[in-house]
């Protein structure tokens, strides 16, 4: 249980998906223009994320592993991944129509996500066991909404700041996540590394 | 377009990393030394080069519907080629670089010019975009890598030979800790905005 909660804390804070290992920077930086559609992002990000880990960890354990194919990990966790968001994609559409206007044109971007990739990579990497890979991505998806989040209320902010006029856009969002990864990096100090 | 174009348009007018933004995640996560930048950019132009070619090559029988999918195969196979070979030729390097090896499968760099370009035009346009994607890609990463390096690591070391000595005892540590890559990528893309906005 202890250990559950330190991955967790780790996940979300220490190591920080986007802004301590640089998973998901390109919807963090493509999406994080207005608050509302990056809360559609980052919900849809913790679901696939969560079902990502609990799906690809069995599939490494008692497929990949008995048989020595541990190097078609690649393989085998992207085709997974890519269509199990297909398939969500289809029932909710079919099923929960606001669901699916709320997170419809995010779910497609998933697949491409390095951050979903990433948490079953290092699920397998981290050796974690079945509870803990599921927890470490959660925790991976709300640590990515979080960044998000936070990063979304700067923007809103900096279009109404002045900037000078080589930085405005993409330059100074870089910047602007460089201090809040500053900010991020006193978390290192939790030691629950 | 001539031929000519293809090639370099990659390289600087479309530079992938620092006018279309792609593929941010491995530059920033392995920009912390210059020989590190190579070895992923050398992975990454292998399998641009190779998926671009494949996919060019088959682009007639893929069916629109299930591209997607087909694309990804193609490219997940060709990285699962370089993981091993990195993994069997050069230990070192494999083990810094770490998971964003596998995680070269959702570079947008190798998807995007593989929709957008190998999907639709023949094979040797195809081969010869892949080049100039995979060379601007090491440019921009190795341009990153070069400014870390210098000022994070307070020396510059290319394969074993050092080509900048050790300049200061208390370099810059930050540079090389996640802040440092987003500030020098922000740098870089705000330098070259003044650039054109100089030019006008």
């Amino acid at each position: 249980m202890e250990n559950l909660l330190l991955i967790a804390l780790s996940a979300i804070f220490v190591n920080n998906f986007v802004l301590f290992r640089f998973l998901g920077l390109c919807p963090f930086f493509g999406v994080s223009k207005k608050t509302s559609s990056a809360l559609g992002m980052g919900g849809a990000v913790i679901f696939v994320m969560t079902c990502a880990s609990a799906l690809t960890w069995p599939i490494y354990t008692y497929l990949l592993v008995p048989r020595g194919l541990q190097f078609m990990r690649t393989v085998v966790f992207i085709l997974v991944i890519a269509a199990f968001v297909q398939l969500i994609e289809m029932v909710i559409r079919k099923h929960a129509r606001e669901l699916y206007e709320a997170l419809g044109i995010y779910l497609p971007l998933i697949t491409t996500n390095c951050a979903v990739l990433g948490v079953a990579l290092l699920n397998v990497e981290e050796q974690y066991h079945f509870l803990g890979s599921v927890v470490n991505g959660f925790a991976g998806g709300v640590g990515f909404t979080l960044a998000l989040l936070l990063m979304s209320g700067i923007r809103e902010r900096l279009e109404l700041a002045e900037v000078p006029r080589s930085f405005r856009d993409l330059p100074i969002a870089f910047i602007s996540a460089a201090l809040l990864a500053f900010a991020f990096m006193a978390f290192s100090g939790l030691g629950v590394w | 377009m001539s031929r000519y174009t293809e090639l370099t348009k990659g390289i600087f007018k479309c530079n992938p990393l620092f006018y279309l933004v792609l593929g941010l995640c491995p530059t920033l996560a392995v920009s912390t030394r210059v020989d590190n930048a190579l070895g992923m950019s050398l992975g990454v132009l292998f399998v641009l080069i190779g998926s671009n070619t494949l996919v060019s090559l088959v682009r007639r029988w893929i069916p629109a519907e299930v591209r997607i999918p087909c694309f990804i195969v193609v490219t997940a196979s060709l990285v699962t080629v370089v993981d091993l070979l990195m993994q069997g030729y050069a230990p070192d390097l494999y083990a810094r670089l770490g998971i964003y090896v596998p995680l070269i499968v959702v570079n947008c760099i190798i998807l995007g010019r593989v929709e957008a370009f190998a999907s639709k035009k023949p094979v040797l346009d195809s081969l010869l975009d892949a080049v100039g994607m995979g060379t601007g890609f090491m440019l921009g990463i190795t341009a990153i890598a070069i400014c870390r390096e210098l000022l994070g690591g307070g020396q510059l070391v290319l394969l074993g030979l050092t080509i900048v000595p050790a300049f200061t005892k208390s370099p810059a540590l930050v540079m090389v800790l996640a802040p440092g890559a987003f500030l020098t990528l922000g740098t870089i893309m705000a330098l070259s905005n003044y650039r054109k906005l100089r030019r006008g």
